[in-house]
């Protein structure tokens, strides 16, 4: 975890941190406070071979010395690691359970991975980790139905790339609130966050 | 009436700047809209966060200012109230910090604004999808006056042990045949936290029902912050057999005629005489605009009734 820094090959983060970072917010708050909503973030970010714009804005934006991120095991080691490292001085952990943001590609996603996050905890719901998972597509996948605060009747998405036992592992997670992981979805520059109150099924079920 | 005020500064330049955007540094920002993620993820339950000092007003307080400073961009229109009234000194002073601090355009119009900073009320005109309300909460724990120790009241919440909220509603409608309290009168969160609306009156309670605004709480020294999402179920304590009831009057407002609004009573000399007028001082200023009048209409009092106000505070 402590590859040196090599600033030539090193991609740009955001060209204006400060108004950026505060747009890409606003976005953020919108889309977790009505789940199911798309919204666009990170459209001008270059990041590096494997995370995408939408990923690479959210840790831009959130990510920092305190804040503990976890990256799948086929991000680690390169490129992304030392964007990470350069951009947002965040430390990196090998547990998945102390992470608050962890950092998944979809064919990086493992059976049982969702569990090994930390699920918060009976006092501290907050302390649970938020799983940014990079997908191809948002609107490609089978139909998802989401219900739940935030959502005044329905919303639909159709996350492309995601294996059944994703949701249906979620979906456990998520079943004793207030314990349960958040997650955003990324695709390219588009991104939908799904807290851990949102209800999903699909579609016809 | 005042219309919406542009921004001073459009296009000021970073390097004009003498201090950070909106005041508060980027890493106090970061770490504020984590929290508030986080309070929109678990609907009523209060996000610990580091607190920062804010240049406000006494007797202000800063939490909901730095929910403000962590959310706030150009291109927002603001507005802050303070019980109701666009024209206090101290609504008209924070108004001004985020003029100046952060370049955006300021209104008293409730349906202009995207972000309403509130010391205890909601306004009258319905909130609407988009906008952000943010409270200015003295109190985060609605369970405090019954039970001291954070310890014990993060246990209750933890497990939804919410008896002795029930118990001591129920004995104060056995000692005034009614609940006493009219204002922070406790609400449930989906079904689950039980959360404290700030000092808002509880004629304000069934406004964040299935609203579609954002509403966000800060308690700066308390070190809380939390948020409601659009949509979401917020009820009021009852009983069957004492159901939740809000406030309402006999009198409309003297100035306006309104029989929707939440009114503040004013006295008007040592006899005895009052009026009663909408505490939502823009409401009430355009209604009359509008043509509506109400028994006193034209008032000595209805120019200075903002100053009244400004004075309750
Ligand atoms: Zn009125």
């Amino acid at each position: 975890m402590n590859a040196p820094l090599n600033l030539a090959e090193l991609r740009p983060g955001f060209s204006e941190p400060v108004g950026d970072s505060q747009s890409v917010f606003r976005a953020l708050l919108t889309a977790t406070a009505q789940p199911g909503t798309r919204v666009e973030v990170g459209k001008a970010l270059t990041p590096p071979l494997g995370l995408n714009a939408a990923a690479a804005a959210v840790l831009l934006t959130l990510a920092d010395q305190d804040t503990l991120v976890w990256l799948e095991p086929s991000l680690r080691g390169g490129a992304i690691e030392s964007w990470l490292r350069f951009h947002t001085s965040c430390p990196l952990t090998d547990h998945a359970e102390e992470a608050a943001f962890a950092v998944v590609s979809h064919s990086g996603l493992a059976a049982q991975m969702l569990s090994g996050f930390n699920q918060g905890d009976a006092k501290y719901p907050d302390l649970a980790t938020t799983v940014i998972v990079m997908v191809p597509d948002l609107e490609a996948g089978p139909n998802l139905v989401l219900e739940g605060p935030g959502i005044e009747t329905i919303a639909e998405i159709a996350p492309q790339g995601l294996p059944d036992s994703f949701w249906s592992e979620r979906a456990d997670l998520v079943a004793h609130f207030q314990f349960g992981i958040d997650v955003m979805l990324c695709a390219e520059a588009t991104l939908v966050s799904i807290p851990r109150t949102t209800r999903i099924q699909s579609k016809g079920e | 009436m005042t219309a919406t005020e542009a921004p001073a500064r459009p296009n000021a330049a970073p390097e004009d700047r003498y201090y950070t955007y909106a005041y508060l540094d980027e890493q106090t920002k970061r770490m504020i809209r984590r929290a508030i993620l986080k309070a929109l993820a678990i609907p009523g339950y209060q996000v610990p966060f580091g607190s920062r000092e804010m240049p406000v007003p006494y007797g202000w307080g800063t939490g909901g200012i730095q929910l403000t400073a962590a959310i706030i961009g150009r291109d927002d229109v603001y507005k802050c109230i303070d019980q109701g009234a666009d024209d206090t000194t101290n609504a008209v002073s924070i108004r001004r910090f985020f003029a100046t601090v952060a370049d955006v355009a300021t209104t008293e119009d409730t349906s202009e604004a995207t972000i309403i900073q509130s010391r205890h009320r909601i306004p009258e005109q319905p909130l609407a999808d988009g906008q952000i309300m943010v409270f200015q909460v003295p109190q985060p724990e609605p369970l405090r006056g019954l039970e001291p120790r954070e310890t014990e009241t993060r246990a209750m919440h933890a497990y939804a042990e919410y008896g002795l909220q029930y118990v001591s509603l129920y004995e104060n409608i056995s000692a005034y045949g009614r609940i006493a309290a009219t204002a922070g009168y406790p609400v449930m969160i989906d079904e689950r936290y039980l959360m404290s609306p700030s000092p808002i009156p509880k004629f304000d309670n069934p406004k964040m029902h299935m609203n579609p605004a954002i509403l966000l709480f800060g308690a700066g020294r308390e070190k809380r912050i939390y948020a409601v999402p659009p949509f979401t179920r917020v009820r009021s304590l009852d009983f069957e057999d004492y159901p939740f009831e809000t406030q309402s009057w006999d009198e409309v407002c003297a100035l306006c005629g309104a029989n929707d609004s939440y009114l503040d009573e004013v006295v008007l000399d040592d006899k005895g005489e009052h009026m009663f007028v909408c505490s939502d001082s823009h409401y009430c200023a355009d209604r009359r605009e509008k043509g509506h009048a109400g028994p006193m209409a034209g008032h000595a009092l209805a120019h200075i009734e903002t100053e009244i106000a400004a004075e309750e505070v």
